[in-house]
């Protein structure tokens, strides 16, 4: 044949609503892992304040706090950790070769599990923020 | 159905018969012979299904820019994807190009992008589908013409597992037979129901990012020899050599995209993970 045609990656993401179950387990698990990744530097360059002194790292914290999007950012950081160790258990288990057939249930079970602590977490994160 | 292979078959012993003369027949002349067969089947079909197809042709001037047709085809009981598309090239577009031999699953030849999911078009029922159906060559290949794709990287994929049998540990008998205990039948058994269709390899993301990755397939066709008894210590080796090298076994990320498409529910994802886990065993040492 003297030609043949790429689509190129169209039939990627432009197809997201027809992923399955293990396709959206492994874009939240990528997703999850970088989010986590870019916590940990935030998170290091908050403590690095307590080299200063006590008062400057009470200070940092305080004012973080004090800002409403934190409050709800923490909410959040706290469902990508809870999806991410979910999630991790399951792939943990299909990397055993065990309860394959499951995986797709696994994985809702880890979005429903994640819900539930996000919610459960809403009063601890949000208490006094309004 | 029956009536259905029936008329199929009338139709192919009429082409076989005059095919010199048809050859000879003006274009004009096919195609109002085409458009009175439609018109007659239509009219006596309570049902029609609308298919709309992926069309390309470099060859062609006007046809070189990619698009779709949509074809109105008589629904029949029992119906498949490929009965739709035979349909509508003998009846309105004999230019319509599409592979397909043993219409039974077997051969792997027309596996499809039926509504957005790698199917083989013979083992799709048109009933289990959302209408208009909509088909399209596999994904993730270059496309020669409408819904032909470029096998060739999918086969030297396969080519580079080494997909057959080997062995130095021949009986000594000349006439005695190699058996495979039932054990080790039953665990490569779904292993080697596959037809080289290449839906997996279509539908693994992976594979798509990364020319080198063995793919699915491959990959599983590696487990159904590594875990022959059979071929002895020295070649699970060689073979697992293979496997296990960056683009082995080790690109998988468990999306079970393979798993979930293929039309011959061999447990792709699970033979992948089992065969990363030998591929840890042979490599790990304790001293």
């Amino acid at each position: 044949m003297s030609q043949s045609y790429d689509r190129g990656l169209i039939e990627d993401f432009g197809r997201w609503q027809e992923f399955s179950a293990g396709m959206w387990a492994w874009i939240f698990h990528k997703f999850t892992g970088w989010v986590l990744i870019g916590y940990l530097f935030t998170h290091v360059a908050v403590l690095s304040t307590a080299t200063v002194d006590g008062a400057t790292y009470t200070q940092t914290l305080q004012g973080l706090e004090s800002l409403l999007i934190v409050r709800f950012l923490e909410v959040g950081l706290l469902a990508v950790a809870a999806f991410h160790i979910l999630n991790g258990i399951r792939l943990l288990f299909v990397d055993l070769g065990v309860g394959l057939e499951a995986q797709d249930k696994a994985f809702y079970a880890a979005l429903i599990g994640t819900a539930a602590i996000a919610v459960a977490s809403i009063p601890t994160f949000l208490l006094g923020a309004f | 159905m029956s009536t259905q292979v029936q008329e199929r078959e009338t139709d192919t012993e009429a082409e076989e018969t005059s095919d010199q003369q048809q050859r000879r027949r003006s274009e004009t002349g096919e195609r109002d012979d085409m458009r009175e067969r439609a018109e007659t089947d239509l009219s006596e079909a309570d049902e029609t299904v609308r298919i709309k197809v992926f069309r390309y042709d470099p060859e062609v001037e006007g046809k070189k820019d990619p698009r779709f047709d949509t074809f109105e085809v008589p629904f029949r009981k029992g119906m498949t994807v490929l009965d739709s598309l035979i349909y509508a090239r003998d009846h309105f577009d004999s230019s319509l190009t599409f592979r397909h031999s043993c219409r039974q699953a077997i051969c792997g030849s027309d596996a499809l992008f039926v509504n957005g999911r790698q199917r083989l078009g013979c083992k799709t029922q048109m009933v289990d589908l959302e209408w208009p159906v909509r088909i399209e060559p596999l994904p993730h290949a270059e496309v020669v013409k409408d819904l032909v794709v470029d096998m060739e990287h999918f086969y030297d994929q396969m080519e580079a597992v080494e997909p057959y049998f080997q062995t130095n540990d021949l009986p000594d008998g000349e006439l005695e037979e190699q058996r495979q205990t039932r054990e080790n039948r039953e665990k490569v058994k779904m292993s080697t129901r596959c037809i080289w269709c290449s839906a997996c390899m279509s539908s693994c993301n992976i594979a798509a990012g990364d020319n080198e990755y063995l793919g699915p397939a491959a990959i599983n066709k590696a487990y159904r020899f590594a875990m022959d008894k059979r071929e002895g210590a020295d070649i699970k080796e060689h073979r697992l050599n293979i496997i296990e090298q960056e683009h082995g076994v080790w690109r998988c990320q468990t999306q079970f995209s393979c798993t979930e498409v293929c039309p011959k529910d061999i447990p792709l994802t699970e033979h992948i993970q089992e065969l990363k886990r030998e591929a840890v065993k042979s490599n790990l040492k304790f001293w």
